[in-house]
């Protein structure tokens, strides 16, 4: 075991904070928020111009042929800086779908577009109904000759109002959730049938309402073999996961740092209120959710690739029980120990508090997946007894 | 020792029951089960209707308008108006500055001030807290300078919820620099229509504009807006301050947010199955459910104290029901959140606001996410949780 970042990691890393550094403070962010998009295109050309874009893929399709560290090496930073710009729906999400699926000729196609900040993308999966059921998909894919039709409606598609390109679960056959039958679709944002409406979310990101009207699919730009799609929903959906825990880790330490600086710095009663012991021990606990959940996201890149199904969804399924509980526990506590500044939204780790609220919805909740590990078995095996 | 209502008492909670039933406008019902905010013209509508029936202030002393109601009468009618939905009443006309005046005012303040309180003709808001001063209330630096017949105030109050819909502030102002932090403070009633006086928006975590800064520029008050003497605000404000303890804790509020999750689980399918049989849904819910039942038996103990003692004595479990009565508030947000899921996470300012009835997903969800973050306030305001940690240690255990 090495927890030293490699050379290229390393340098990976400082490129992704300098920018952020530079292009990322609060108040440039806002000004990110009121454009068109609600996050800025300049600085999508160049996370592209520094291959942020292409992390995860193979160098075959101009790649950075990172793995998970890097995912999370990129995901930390972007949570500590609030990033708005459309990753996790462009490449964690859509990239991830075609990196996992996708033939040759669909990951030439799409993935260096991608990499080169032309393609946004967004995976149209979830539906009024789904909860966190992943196999949950009522929008049918019925047969039209060779080509598929597609009609439904999908909602909170992350980002969805700005993709070029979503990538659609339909239901070919079975019900309603059944882990069989469903199709993932390449549909083009603008194809005939296709209505979407879009919105911002809590966070000051964006999703979008889609509704798919008898939309058009070719043969060929369907995703994976016709009604075997679940595992890679699945597949993708973990790697959701572990790019959000990194992610959530981010604004966890940022939460932390915020805090602390703010107990220096506030007086009260005529000293700072960090010296009342109440508070500091509120602020350790804060750090050891911290480091707990730091370590969670370091397990869930470990674990995102591992080859045993059964044993994949565990650990991730642990990870986020994990980042939620203490998502939510150093949010609370940071808003609180600010006292009404960490009430508004002027200040900024209020921001960061409504970040991890939605991270810890999105992908499953805690109870979502603290039901499938405990279902599972949890993660220990039991031993024998005297 | 009689754990029962008299059979009086629950005369009284049918009464009030089918009051709130057939009185409160469904519109206003719907908003506040939807969690919507409600346009002052909802608030005042419905104040007056109390107050048409008598039921305005029922604390004030009955000279004033109060109903004459003890502890337990008034348990009972915070009771039935959270579990109608109907809306507090503006708690800093009635349970705040309205007692102060009843208490320390001049006649002549009581006899313009009172009766507009009650029916919301004027809407107050409260100017304690300032950007320096917030748990540390008495080191509050906004100053006021006699000037004549008048009191020349400067300084900033920071957190002046209802800012922007109030006509006056109740304001504690420093009118002695030289003398210990306490006992230079006065207690001023502040038109918002006077030159210098000027309000600025704060908009706090659910998107919303609840709060503001106010600043003040040279502003000339009247010194018969003085309340009591010159320099004895500080025992007014805390009089004000330990005042609201029957409804503190908001028990109402959370039983009726618990029965409401209750019908919406019940509703919702979760891979199959209603939310409301899953297993650690309902544990999580039967959890709330017991602590609320002892909060309720602890505030009723408190409240039938109150009713012994002529609501003279400070019972130091006043702070049990604060602690305790915003953490379950809070987890009772957080359950709604849960519940809402996916649902909750658009950003719908108009919605919430109630400007639309058109929800993006489902209306009961449209809530849940500001009502949540906006939840996070109710452990530090009126005192912090921290604080009230403080308290007990002091008071009651002696540490
Ligand atoms: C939504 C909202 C509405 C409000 N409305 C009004 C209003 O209408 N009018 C008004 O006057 N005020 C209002 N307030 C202000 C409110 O009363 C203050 O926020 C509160 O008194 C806390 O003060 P502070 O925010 O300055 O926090 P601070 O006092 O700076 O506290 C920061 C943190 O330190 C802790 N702390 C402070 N002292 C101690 C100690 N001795 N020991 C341990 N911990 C300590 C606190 O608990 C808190 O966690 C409002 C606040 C909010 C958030």
């Amino acid at each position: 075991m090495d927890f030293d970042l490699s050379e290229e990691q390393r340098m990976l890393k400082e490129s992704v904070d300098r920018l952020l550094e530079d292009r990322y403070s609060f108040e440039q962010r806002k000004t990110y928020t009121k454009a068109p998009d609600g996050w800025s295109r300049e600085l999508w050309q160049q996370y592209a111009d520094l291959g942020l874009l292409s992390v995860p893929f193979d160098s075959k399709y101009g790649g950075f042929g990172g793995g998970p560290v890097e995912t999370m090496i990129l995901m930390e930073a972007f949570g500590a800086a609030l990033v708005l710009e459309p990753y996790f729906a462009t490449v964690t999400l859509f990239g991830g779908c075609v990196r996992i699926a996708g033939t040759e000729a669909q990951k030439d196609a799409l993935l260096p577009k991608i990499g080169e900040g032309k393609l946004l993308g967004a995976f149209a999966h979830s539906e009024r109904n789904s909860r966190y059921d992943l196999a949950d998909v009522q929008t049918t894919a019925k047969k039209d000759g060779s080509d598929w039709v597609l009609d439904g409606e999908k909602t909170v598609v992350i980002h969805g109002d700005c993709a070029d390109k979503l990538i659609v679960s339909g239901r070919i056959s079975g019900g309603q959730r059944d882990k069989d039958g469903i199709g993932l679709f390449l549909v083009d944002a603008k194809a005939p049938g296709v209505t979407r409406k879009g919105y911002p979310t809590q966070d000051s990101l964006r999703a979008a309402d889609i509704t798919l009207k008898g939309v058009k699919v070719a043969a060929g730009d369907m995703l994976g073999e016709s009604g075997k799609a679940f595992p890679i929903i699945e597949r993708v959906a973990q790697s959701a996961i572990q790019a959000l825990s990194a992610e959530a880790v981010g604004g966890m330490q940022e939460m932390l740092d915020i805090t602390v600086e703010y107990l220096k710095t506030r007086h009260q009663f005529g000293v700072p209120i960090g010296s009342f012991q109440a508070l500091q021990h509120r602020a350790v606990d804060m750090l050891v959710a911290t480091e707990q959940a730091r370590s969670m996201a370091m397990f869930a890149a470990m674990m995102v690739d591992e080859k045993d199904d059964a044993e994949r969804a565990k650990a991730i399924n642990a990870v986020k029980v994990h980042i939620g509980k203490s998502g939510r526990y150093v949010g609370q506590q940071s808003i609180q120990l600010h006292g009404g500044i960490g009430m508004t939204l002027e200040y900024k780790v209020g921001h960061y508090f409504i970040r991890s609220t939605m991270i810890e919805i999105l992908f499953g909740d805690t109870d979502h997946h603290l039901a499938a590990l405990a279902r599972a078995g949890g993660l220990i095996a039991p031993g024998t007894t005297a | 020792m009689d754990l029962r209502f008299t059979s009086e008492d629950i005369a009284f909670r049918n009464e009030a029951r089918s009051f709130f039933e057939s009185n409160l406008p469904p519109h206003i019902r719907r908003k506040q089960i939807l969690g919507q905010r409600l346009p002052k013209e909802d608030v005042v509508a419905w104040q007056r209707i109390l107050n048409k029936k008598g039921w305005a202030c029922p604390m004030w002393p009955t000279e004033y308008g109060g109903t004459g109601w003890d502890a337990v009468r008034y348990y009972i009618f915070k009771e039935e108006s959270c579990r109608a939905y109907a809306p507090d009443p503006l708690s800093h006309n009635i349970q705040q500055t309205g007692p102060v005046i009843c208490a320390y005012g001049t006649d002549e303040q009581k006899a313009f001030f009172l009766p507009k309180l009650r029916n919301l003709d004027i809407w107050f808001c409260q100017g304690f807290s300032e950007p320096g001063s917030g748990s540390d209330l008495a080191s509050l630096k906004t100053r006021a300078v006699r000037d004549g017949d008048d009191y020349i105030v400067n300084g900033q109050k920071l957190w002046t919820t209802n800012g922007h819909r109030a006509d006056w502030m109740y304001c504690l102002v420093r009118t002695d620099t030289g003398v210990k932090k306490q006992a230079g403070i006065s207690y001023l009633l502040i038109d918002m229509k006077t030159p210098g006086v000027q309000v600025r928006p704060v908009v706090t975590l659910d998107g919303d504009h609840h709060t503001n800064e106010t600043f003040f520029d040279n502003v000339r008050v009247p010194a018969r807006n003085l309340i009591g003497e010159e320099n004895k605000g500080w025992g007014y404000a805390k009089f004000l301050l330990g005042n609201e303890r029957a409804g503190i804790a908001k028990v109402g509020l959370s039983k009726a947010r618990i029965s409401l999750i209750k019908a919406l689980a019940q509703r919702m399918q979760v891979e199959g199955a209603p939310l409301s049989e899953n297993r650690r849904f309902r544990e999580k819910l039967a959890l709330i459910e017991t602590e609320l039942q002892a909060l309720e038996m602890t505030n009723m103990v408190v409240v039938a104290g109150m009713k012994k003692s002529g609501g003279n004595r400070q019972d130091p479990r006043t702070s049990v029901l604060k602690i305790k009565g915003s953490e379950l508030q809070q987890a009772t947000t957080e359950l709604m959140l849960e519940v809402g899921g996916p649902h909750s996470m658009a950003h719908q300012h108009e919605f919430l606001e109630a400007l639309t009835d058109n929800a993006i997903g489902p209306d009961w969800a449209g809530t849940a996410a500001p009502n949540y973050f906006f939840g996070r306030a109710v452990s530090i305001f009126g005192g912090s949780n921290e604080i009230q940690h403080n308290i007990v240690a002091k008071a009651v255990l002696g540490l």
